[in-house]
This record gives C-alpha cells, structure tokens and sequence, in this order.
C-alpha cells in the first residue's frame, strides 16, 4: 500500500497543471461558448494528449500507452483548476472504443477521427419500447435488399437523437435466430430518409431523451460493426464502457462539498444548518458514503494497473455509485426545506433547482444503463455464484 | 500509487485463517461461550505463535514492528472466526499506549512481555471516548486511582490493565493491585471478555511521556479502526454462509438462491460491504501514513460499518429462515459480534458526532 504518485507522475501533473495556466483564455466557458471555441478546445486538448489520449495516432488521438494513473491525473488536475475537459458524448465514450476493438480499418478511419474532434454527434439506438432491460429481445428489423438493409422499427431513451449526425444501432437481422443469435449493429445517418425524431419529455421538464422511428431507412451492408448477427456481442462491448460512465465517485465528493457549503451558508430562523443536529448526522452518514466509494475506486485503478479482474468491488460501483449520488440530491432538497421545493425560475431558487431537477433526472440513471433489479442479478450471480432465475419457455 | 494488499500481507492474512480454522473451529467457540472461561488460553497460544501479540510491538521489544493496516488485517480474520481471544486490549491498545506515552523504563518493563504474549494486558478506556454512564469516572491523586470504568476489554485476568482517567491522564495497574476490583460484564457477545474496573486507592503508575492528548487520539482511532475491522470480517463470513445457504436449500422445487427475492437480498449485502474493505484498508492506512486523515477515516469506518453490519447482520439471518435463528446453526455467535462492536467506543450517532467535531462543523 502506498499511495504516493512517484515522481515521474508528480512531474506530469505539473505539466497538467502548467498546460492549464497558459491556455485559460481559451477555456471555452460554460455557458454561451460557441461550437467554434468548444471544437478548438478540443483540438487542443488532443494535441497535448489531455483527450482522446490512448487512441491511435493515425486514428487521429494522441497514441499515449494507456495508463490509468495519468489519465485520473488528468482528470484531477482538470477539476481542481475548474477547467473544461474534453468533449464525452456516447460517441466518444461508446462508439469509439467499439469500433477499434470490432470495427473494419476503414470503419476507424473513417469514423474515429472526425468523432473525437466534436465533428459527428452520435446516438445510441439499443432501447425499444419492449425491450428494455431484456434488450436482446428488440423488434426492429432490418431486412436486405440488395446492398443495403431496410430497417423499419422504434429505438426510445435516445438522447442527444435531435443533435446527432449519426446513430449506432441494434438491429434484428435474423429473425428465425435464437434472440441473442439474430442482432447486428448498424451504423447510419440519421439524416437518412425515413427517420422522425420525437422528443421525450420527462419528469425533470426537459426533454432529455427522445423517441425515434424507422420507416424503410435504407442502411448500406458495409455500415455493419462486426459479422451479421454478431451485434449482441459487439453491444456488450459498448456497454462495458457505458457501466463505467455510470458511477464516477468524484461527482458525488463534488455534491457532498456543495451541500457541505450549503449548510455552512444557509440559516432558518438565524440558525445555520450545520447546526442542526439531525441534518448534521444524516450529512455524516453521506459522508462515509462517499469515502468509502472514493477509495472502492482506488482499488479499482489498482487492479487495473495490475491487470486484474476487480471482482465484486467493480460490480458494485454502478449500483451504489448512482445510488449514492441520488441520495445526496434527496439530502440536498431536505436540507433546503421548503425551499427545496423551489423549481425552475422561482424567487429564492437555490443552485437553479439543481437538486431537485438531479433528484429526478438520477432516478433515470438508477433505471437505465441496467436497472438497480438488474445490477442485483449481475452482482449475486456474478459476483457471489449465485443460480440464474429458471428460464420460462417465452424468454 | 497502489492501493492493494501486499503478497506479505495477504500470506499472513491467511495464515492467521489457517490457525484459526484449526485452533478456533465453531465447537471452541461454542465450548467458550457456554463455559464462561475469562480468557481462551489455547487460542491466544496460537496467536502467540504467529506473532499476534507483538505484533505492532518494535522489533529492538521483541515485537513485529507492523502497522495498523497489518492489525486491521488481522482484526478482520479475528472477527471472521469469531475468536474468543484477547486482541484489542492485550495487542492493540495497551502496546500502542506504552510506545507511545511510556517512559523507557516503562517500555523496556512491558513492551517484551506483552510481545512474547507471556503477560496479557487489558485497557480501560471507553469513557475518554463513548462518554460516563452510570456514574463512571476515574481520578487520580497521588499516584492512586479512585472510581470505576465499565467496557474494559480484556481485563479478566490480565497482568497490567492501561487505564484512562477522568482528567485525560493515562494509567498502568496492575492485575493484581490492591484496591482494584474486576467484574465481569455480561455482554449478548460472549467471544469477547468485558469488564467492570472498581478502583479504591488503587496504586497506579503514569503514562506521562510525550503528548499524552494526541496518544489518546491515536488509541482511540485505532479502536475504532480494529472494531470496524472485527465487523467486516463477521459481517462477511455472514454473507458467505448465507450464499452457502441459499445454494443448498431447496423449495418449491428450486434453490432459494435462485429466487430474485432471496439472491437480492444478497447481491444487497455484497454491495453495502464491499466498499467498507477500501474503507477500512485506508483508515488503517492513515493510522500511520496520513495522520491528517487518520481521524476522520477511522470515525467513518467505525460508524458506517456499524451501520453497514447490523444490516447484513440481520439479512444474512433472514436468508437462512427459521435456521438462522437457531443456537445449533451459531449463526448468532456472528450477529452477536457486531452487536457488541457496534455499541462499544461509542455508537454511529456519537461517532458521527465525533467526526463532525473533528472537521468544525459542530461544538464538542
């Protein structure tokens, strides 16, 4: 055990933190900053290998040798000096890291570069209305028709589906095969004829996600990632990366100081928060929380860097991980009492009705991305060996 | 940066749980409980041979020279086996407070024979740090104590017994002084010896080197760290014999396991737990590498693994239906353990208290 950087990684977090000085003019601020500056940024960031950092040179990232401490180095340098990081999205968190593991050679060159820049946006196309936590039995089909595949169906929970210029999608290709056996995974544009994009509003007020359908879009053959019938296995390869999206320990040390802040600040009748002592213990109780997720996440990295499977403490993260960052907007709102009710552009609105509006929006994120139901299933039969539920003759 | 155990750590980890399986199976255990016996002789030789009892002991004493993680390590397979063994007193408190406020004399008198484990020591200390109940309270004047302290841990039949007193002094006396009265508590734990001290005079030799205040913070968020250690490794055998359990037990023509309503129910407890390890690893840790941190991990880990192992505590129970309330199963023997950790050197409420004294956010 010793969790000193070493000096060879003290130097390179220098080297974030000087980079950071002297290009905070062209931070492009968080509100209001145009495509242009957000794209700029992005060029540079990849540059100086602070994003798209282990993807191939010719690839167009910056061909670092993975190495998860430079990269939590980064990450940490990034937050501290409260700059902006590199552009994330499903395209670049999801798409990208599939295609190099499954895609063709001109796949990655065609689609990799102009993805990391911030040129194409991607959605993703896995939920249907009846398929969601069963996903591998999806509806959508795609049927051939000479050298293209006409695809007709509905995908739903799609966000950014109104932005995208392209969407990675599940298809059924072989309908007489058992379900896992029949999915290919496509990708189109979604400019493409056929294609009508509904928006979703939620609970939040926002629509965050939208609906979209296919009626005889025609898709070329080549845009299939991996072999006909293969999308199920190429899906999981995705979502791999979207499960570690999921559970980032540092947005809930980020909440926790917030609402430390928070309860430093505010008074009722004259009296701070803080001083309340029920508050005080249910901040505590979030505290240790927290902690104890901060350093599940160490070991993480350190079984990483060993190259070992994390087990259980791995399975865990995104069940407790978004969890625990629901139950810190849920505390916020309580500590905030009537005001915690507050919404939208409210006299005496704290923090924009941030806590009420992620008290909401995170109970999505305990659905999607496999429910908390599914997360349970994953960890005892994974996790501790347990037996599967008996299949019935229809699943 | 590495946040894992080492190949040393682990090896002794499992040679401890060698030892105990063979020294310490559930009959001894039982044999214990039922019998009263103030102190398991047989299982402390056996801890004795692997070094347990010197074990943060400096090597020029004749001890191990290990730290807090390697103690928290040890701590964990203890409460996993239930051991009824001295440790917390005898191993932990009372060598950390004689390296750490003793003169040399005082260390060269003790430090060698509590590390050999031939003299057993025991610590009275809980009111610095759960507060007085029951008008308990100890005084000194004049190198004699006066008064009483409850939870003392393995005092039985211990040769010294470090004593805190009311003013934030610290004490040595001996097992056989005049004037010192031990009686037995009777705890729902019974793998563990805790006692009642009465003091009437009782002549006592102080601890008076070095800064005595932060000595008693250094005991005390070791015992917090030790206890929260104890409850993980209950707290995870309990887990496993119930997944055990649940993969043997038939009905309705299934393995309960097999029943998202059972195998939730352990899925649960797996992802409460598993983060307290990392917990524990660096509160124990920074014991000794991030004083600044010490504090404040060690009221964490105590607090949320008190939380954290009566739940799994109980789930682990009901998953065993009406068998996990049985004496013959001795599940119980688990659930009792951290029934008492939980309680002793204060519960989550004063030690969340605790913490947030520590970090400004609220009046001592």
């Amino acid at each position: 055990m010793d969790l000193a950087y070493g000096p060879e990684y003290q130097a390179f977090a220098a080297e974030v933190e000087a980079f950071l000085e002297t290009h905070r003019d062209r931070w492009p601020s968080t509100v209001g900053a145009t495509r242009e500056q957000v794209l700029a940024w992005q060029k540079t960031l990849i540059r100086h290998g602070y994003a798209a950092r282990t993807i191939p040179r010719q690839y167009g990232g910056f061909g670092a040798e993975p190495d998860i401490l430079k990269s939590r180095i980064i990450a940490e340098g990034f937050t501290r000096a409260g700059a902006p990081g590199g552009l994330a999205g499903q395209g670049i968190s999801m798409l990208v890291p599939t295609l190099l593991e499954v895609g063709t050679e001109e796949q990655k060159q065609r689609w990799i570069a102009p993805t990391l820049a911030g040129e194409i946006i991607w959605c993703q196309g896995y939920s249907e209305p009846g398929a969601g936590s069963d996903l591998a039995s999806l509806r959508t089909q795609a049927i051939e028709d000479g050298d293209d595949f006409l695809v007709n169906g509905q995908k739903i929970w799609t966000s950014t589906a109104k932005q995208a210029d392209m969407i990675f999608c599940l298809v059924r290709t072989e309908p007489q095969a058992p379900k896992h056996a029949g999915i290919s995974y496509l990708i189109f544009s979604m400019k493409t004829p056929g294609i009508e994009v509904r928006p979703l509003k939620t609970m939040t007020g926002a629509a965050e996600f939208n609906e979209v359908f296919f009626t005889d879009v025609r898709v070329p053959k080549i845009q299939i990632v991996g072999a006909r019938g293969e999308g199920w296995r190429v899906a999981n390869t995705t979502l791999k990366h979207e499960r570690g999206m999921l559970g980032d320990p540092n947005a809930a040390e980020t909440r926790l100081a917030a609402i430390m802040a928070m309860m430093n600040e505010e008074t009722v009748s004259g009296e701070r928060l803080i001083d309340n002592p029920v508050l005080r213990d249910r901040l505590m109780r979030l505290q240790a929380r927290v902690m104890a997720m901060k350093f599940n996440g160490l070991r993480l990295i350190t079984s990483q860097l060993a190259g070992e499977q994390p087990g259980l403490a791995g399975l865990i993260v995104k069940l407790q991980g978004c969890e625990l960052n629901h139950q810190l907007a849920a505390f916020a709102i309580d500590v905030l009492g009537e005001l915690g009710a507050l919404y939208e552009d409210s006299p005496h609105l704290r923090n924009h009705g941030a806590w009420q509006q992620r008290y909401m929006f995170d109970l999505g994120l305990i659905i999607g991305g496999g429910t908390a139901q599914i997360q349970k299933n994953i960890i005892s039969e994974r996790g501790l060996g347990m037996p599967r539920e008996p299949k019935t003759v229809d699943a | 940066m590495d946040f894992a155990l080492s190949q040393d750590q682990k090896l002794m980890q499992a040679s401890l749980a060698g030892t105990l399986d063979r020294a310490c199976p559930l009959e001894r255990v039982r044999a214990f409980a039922e019998t009263r016996e103030p102190v398991a002789r047989d299982v402390w030789g056996a801890l004795t041979e692997l070094g347990v009892p010197g074990l943060l002991i400096a090597e020029e004493h004749g001890g191990l020279g290990l730290g807090l993680l390697d103690a928290a390590l040890i701590a964990e397979t203890l409460g996993a086996h239930v051991a009824p063994t001295p440790f917390l007193g005898s191993a932990i408190l009372a060598p950390l407070a004689i390296a750490g406020a003793g003169s040399p004399a005082q260390q060269q008198a003790w430090l060698p024979r509590l590390a050999s484990g031939d003299s057993l020591a025991g610590a009275a200390i809980a009111e610095t740090i759960s507060g007085a109940r029951d008008g308990a309270g100890v005084g000194a004047r004049g190198g004699r104590l006066n008064g009483k302290a409850l939870f003392a841990l393995d005092a039985a039949e211990a040769d010294i017994v470090l004593v805190a007193d009311s003013a934030g002094g610290l004490w040595l006396v001996a097992g056989d002084a005049p004037g010192l009265t031990r009686v037995l508590l009777t705890t729902i734990d019974v793998t563990r010896s805790v006692s009642e001290l009465r003091f009437e005079a009782t002549p006592a030799e102080a601890l008076s080197s070095g800064d005595i205040a932060a000595t008693l913070r250094r005991l005390r968020d070791a015992a917090w760290t030790m206890t929260a250690a104890d409850m993980l490794g209950a707290a995870g055998v309990m887990i496993d014999k119930a997944v055990a359990y649940a993969k043997e037990r038939r009905q309705f023509g299934r393995l309960i396991g097999s029943f998202q309503a059972v195998k939730h129910l352990c899925a649960e407890m797996a992802a409460e737990l598993e983060p307290c390890r990392a917990l524990i690893w660096y509160a124990a840790y920074a014991q000794d590498a991030v004083p600044a941190e010490a504090s404040l991990t060690a009221a964490h880990a105590k607090a949320h693994l008190s939380e954290v192992s009566r739940f799994v505590a109980r789930t682990a129970t009901e998953v065993h239906g009406g068998m996990g309330i049985t004496d013959l199963l001795g599940l119980h023997y688990w659930f009792k353990r951290v029934g008492l950790d939980r309680q002793l050197f204060g519960g989550p409420e004063r030690v969340r208290h605790l913490a947030a004294v520590m970090q400004g956010l609220a009046a001592a």
